[in-house]
């Protein structure tokens, strides 16, 4: 075990775990958010995803000690339900869940990549989402949420 | 980090005392109501206050269902709260519950707490499943009966105090007025004011008229998509009670086999106050942290002997028809056999559908609490169980404790479409918890869950023959199936129905083999019966159709692996061989798909959605296959089915339009157009994204899925080997049609749409290509094979 800083959400604390603790654990059970989930551990669905300095990745198979000190956002980190993001609020506005397990992927992911490419077609940002899984198959609604937020964007 | 918020200071509404301790038990605390847009979005956080509930002594509620108390309760302060036993799962129906309790007591959305699957406080529903919480709770014993018994009481009481005739009394925003003079009035909470009811259901109590509907039949927004999308949402995996420990489980590498030996000396140096717990087959481990308990159960030395002998895949289908059976009719009729031999023509074929398996997205998690020993033993479990009440009772006898001091509270986990490993991992954990004597997690590996953890959905055999007779018409239908079975839902009697409690060494029963009866009565649960029979039993006709010549036979066979409902059970499979065995009978007499169903078919509301479909998609009328596609290339066609699930279930019919590669054997789906009735629509964008949902996991599961195995055990252990439809793959339009019947009786809404789509995009294969298939998946290399093979 080593002491740890993780930045997350603009917040800094310090955490006791062995430096090759998947960093997933580390948010779920010492730090307590519900953002990041696990659904598969091995980089396969994309519910553990977080931004690490801006960009997603699959925190099941990033080791913490290579997070430490960096700039960790998890959907938590977005917006709140008093002051939801743009993107939380297009998928409230779209209904784009069911469980909604897998939404940490497909909104971090869809938000990177919009914000990189605002002009993206609903064709594009489904292709950029490749290799998330949505087991509720609720992929109709959140390229829907997606192409409004790209709206957003744009205006 | 966001801090938890579960004070009382943080309601905005004030509720009962009672409420607010269950809202907090059960992991809740109300939080906000964001106004938006003109509609009310109603949002809760569920952050962190499970971590209370160790601490706190639960006040048990009566749970009796004939009880208004069971139900309802409202307090001084006029907020309203209300117990259910259906759960929610994503599917939205929660939100529905909220509608019906604002609509039949006439207050707004945000008085009400809805409380729903926990033992120490809701009715016993039984199971979630099955497409049955539309009908149950707008039933003659379900939540609506029992809010319309609690406002003709509240009517009586106003009646009483005000000294006017009931029929002189109107209700708004939950406030009892007299007609003619409306400064007049009580409130519900004056009337009631947090007493209790002390009332039993009243099945002649009147129920509003949805004709009278203002929130029912709206879309409000689901309660919980906001939570949700901003993370606050808890789920089971969320769940975090204070000294609780992390377990994982060492699951048999083979099916059936048993432990020889536990090295507990393999992981003793192992940071984190490792544990190991062995009971039987049952093997375990528990450490401080998580991923140390990962790493010591990956250490962990087990010798086990040789699984169970497996069939050989490859042979299932041919393995399955000399298996010993357990016989059952759902049709008989007597002349089936001379009616095929005087017809002037007989179609026949054979359908195969796989092993699948639910896949949920989380790997399942429970979080137990079990205390002290004997008959003084207590256990509190939360868990994301289909059925708090089946789950108490089996947990009990797994752990040997009364099971009246089980309490299992529901925390939704993610979607689970049927048995997943939700049940067995909450085993898990309340072993575990029993054997350390502290509050354990478990949080099942993918390998857990795929290979280890869920009750699959069967294979199937189906062969099908139909008598034609000079018309065209059919004459004769017979249906005769094998499909396998292995444990299923907990219960209070067997808990080797799932693997956990076999593990532990309770027997899963066995497949006793018995020949079938004549059926007593039409039942067709199952939908093993097509929707163009009669359904002609004991000289009543129960079916959808008019084909009086029915014979239809199941035969189940012991399975090797667990088997139970997942999502549009039986129903998915029967539904995939009859409608598509309608379409070849079409074909074979040249006869255009719509309007063949339609000449078998009876009941006007199952030709209804057909016709729905069949308009929205813009049906070309003709028979397949489609004139002039080329036999080589890329082609596209269209195809239907249609189905009243259950026998008399919800009504639905989809449209398929496919894209065939003929060089590659790739099909894209580049429309499914679906229609549903499910009586009143209760929220139309709930049963919309139920219905899209359906569609895209039934085109999923025909043309990816199959649980594999080899020699010895299940080799479909990600997703990688279990592949499904994922992002990035070509999306197809989903259009969505809905049958609105307010005034007819509720029916199941989520599991019908998904019951038609396999058949839907044969029926487009083969209208593209001339090429029937007849195997799920539809994997490029079937395709190919079914294209070589074409005539
Ligand atoms: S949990 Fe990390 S990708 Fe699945
Ligand atoms: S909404 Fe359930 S997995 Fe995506």
């Amino acid at each position: 075990m080593a002491a740890l800083s993780l930045k997350v959400n603009g917040r800094s604390h310090s955490v006791d775990a062995a430096p090759d603790t998947p960093l997933l654990y580390v948010l779920m059970d010492d730090l307590q958010l519900n953002g990041p989930k696990f659904g598969c551990g091995l980089a396969q669905c994309g519910s553990c995803t977080v931004l690490l300095n801006g960009e997603p990745i699959r925190s099941c198979v990033t080791p913490v000690s290579d997070a430490a000190g960096q700039e960790i956002t998890t959907i938590e980190g977005l917006g709140t339900l008093e002051a939801p993001h743009p993107i939380q609020k297009a998928f409230i506005e779209e209904q784009a869940a069911q469980c909604g397990y897998c939404l940490s992927g497909i909104m971090l992911y869809g938000k990177t990549f919009i914000d990189q490419n605002p002009n993206a077609t609903e064709q594009q940002i489904m292709e950029a989402l490749g290799g998330l899984l949505c087991r509720c198959h609720t992929h109709v609604r959140m390229v829907r949420a997606l192409a409004r937020y790209a709206q957003e964007v744009r205006a | 980090m966001r801090t938890a918020s579960s004070t009382k200071s943080n309601y905005p509404v004030a509720m009962t005392p009672d409420a607010l301790a269950a809202l907090e038990n059960a992991g809740f605390s109300r939080r906000n109501f964001l106004k938006r847009a003109g509609a009310l979005i109603v949002t809760f956080s569920m952050a962190g206050s499970a971590r209370k509930l160790a601490a706190q002594s639960p006040v048990q509620r009566g749970t009796a269902l004939n009880q208004v108390d069971s139900w309802i309760a409202i307090a001084r302060d006029e907020s309203i709260t209300a117990y259910s036993g259906k759960c929610e799962f994503g599917q939205g129906f929660s939100t529905v519950q909220y509608q019906l309790i604002a609509e039949e007591l006439n207050v707004p959305l945000d008085r009400i707490t809805l409380i729903f699957c926990d033992t120490f406080l809701t009715p016993d529903q039984g199971v979630t499943s099955g497409s049955q919480s539309h009908p149950a709770e707008f039933g003659a014993t379900g939540l609506r009966q029992a809010l319309a018994t609690a406002r003709e009481a509240l009517f009586q009481m106003a009646s009483q105090q005000l000294n006017v005739p009931v029929d002189q009394l109107m209700v708004e925003d939950g406030v009892i007025k007299v007609t003619a003079n409306p400064s007049r009035q009580m409130t519900y909470g004056q009337l009631i004011g947090s007493k209790t009811f002390n009332l039993t259901l009243n099945n002649r109590a009147v129920v509003k008229d949805p004709s009278r509907y203002s929130i029912l039949g709206t879309s409000v927004p689901r309660y919980d998509i906001p939570a949700k999308v901003t993370g606050e949402y808890q789920y089971v995996q969320n769940v975090r009670v204070p000294g609780m420990l992390h377990g994982k489980v060492v699951r048999p590498p083979a099916v059936g086999a048993k432990v020889i030996s536990v090295n507990e000396g393999s992981v003793s140096g192992l940071p984190g106050n490792v544990k190991v717990v062995v009971k039987n087959d049952f093997v375990g481990v528990v450490a401080d942290k998580e991923w140390q308990a990962i790493q010591a159960a990956e250490a962990l030395e087990v010798k086990w002997s040789q699984g169970d002998p497996l069939p050989d895949q490859q042979e299932l289908y041919a393995w399955m028809r000399k298996q010993p059976t357990r016989d059952a009719y759902t049709v008989l009729a007597e002349d089936v056999d001379s009616m095929l031999k005087t017809a002037a023509r007989v179609v026949s074929a054979t359908y195969l559908h796989p092993y699948q398996m639910h896949g949920s997205l989380a790997s399942s998690c429970a979080v137990a609490d079990v205390r002290g020993s004997g008959s003084s033993a207590t256990a509190t479990i939360w868990s994301a169980t289909q059925g708090v009440y089946p789950q108490r009772d089996s947990a009990a006898m797994v752990l040997g404790i009364p099971r009246e001091n089980v309490r299992v509270i529901f925390v939704e986990g993610s979607g689970c479409y049927g048995i997943n490993g939700a049940d067995t991992v909450s085993y898990d954990a309340a072993l575990l918890s029993q054997a350390v004597g502290k509050p354990v997690r478990v949080q099942f590996t993918r390998r857990d869950e795929m290979s280890g953890g869920e009750n699959y959905g069967p294979a199937y055999v189906l062969d099908l023959r139909a008598g034609v007779d000079d018309k065209g018409q059919i004459i004769a239908w017979d249906y005769e199936s094998w499909t396998l079975t292995k444990g299923g839902r907990p219960n209070a009697t067997t808990p080797g129905n799932i693997i956990t409690g076999a593990l532990v060494g309770f027997p899963t029963p066995a497949l006793v083999p018995a020949r079938g009866n004549p059926p007593a009565n039409y039942a067709n649960n199952g939908n093993a019966a097509s929707s163009y029979g009669a359904g002609v039993v004991a000289g009543r006709s129960g079916g959808t159709g008019n084909i009086r010549g029915e014979r239809v036979l199941t035969h189940s066979i012991a399975s090797p692996f667990f088997t139970g409902p997942l999502r549009s059970p039986a129903r998915l499979q029967n539904t995939f061989a009859n409608e598509s065995f309608i379409d070849e009978v079409a074909a074979s007499v040249k006869a255009d798909p719509v309007e063949y169903r339609r000449r078998h078919l009876t009941d006007s509301r199952l030709i209804d959605v057909l016709n729905a479909a069949a308009k929205a998609a813009d049906w070309d009328s003709r028979p397949s296959p489609k004139p002039g596609n080329a036999r080589t290339g890329v082609v596209t066609g269209r195809g239907i089915s249609c189905v009243l699930y259950e026998g008399d279930n919800g009504y639905c019919a989809l449209v398929a339009e496919v894209q065939v590669d003929q060089e590659t054997g790739r099909i894209v789906v580049k429309r499914l157009v679906a229609s549903q009735d499910s009586g009143p629509v209760s929220n139309p964008d709930g049963l919309r994204n139920q219905m899209e949902g359906g569609v895209l996991q039934g085109m999923s599961r025909a043309l990816r899925e199959e649980v594999r195995w080899d020699e010895q055990a299940i080799t479909s252990t990600h997703w990688r080997t279990y592949p499904v439809y994922q992002f990035g793959e070509p999306l197809p339009v989903v259009e969505t049609v809905l049958v609105n019947r307010p005034d007819q009786p509720h029916m199941g809404a989520g599991e019908c749409t998904i019951t038609t789509v396999a058949a839907a995009i044969a029926n487009a294969v083969f209208d593209a290509t001339g090429a029937r298939l007849r195997q799920i998946p539809f994997i490029p290399a079937r395709v190919l094979l079914a294209l070589r093979s074409r005539g």
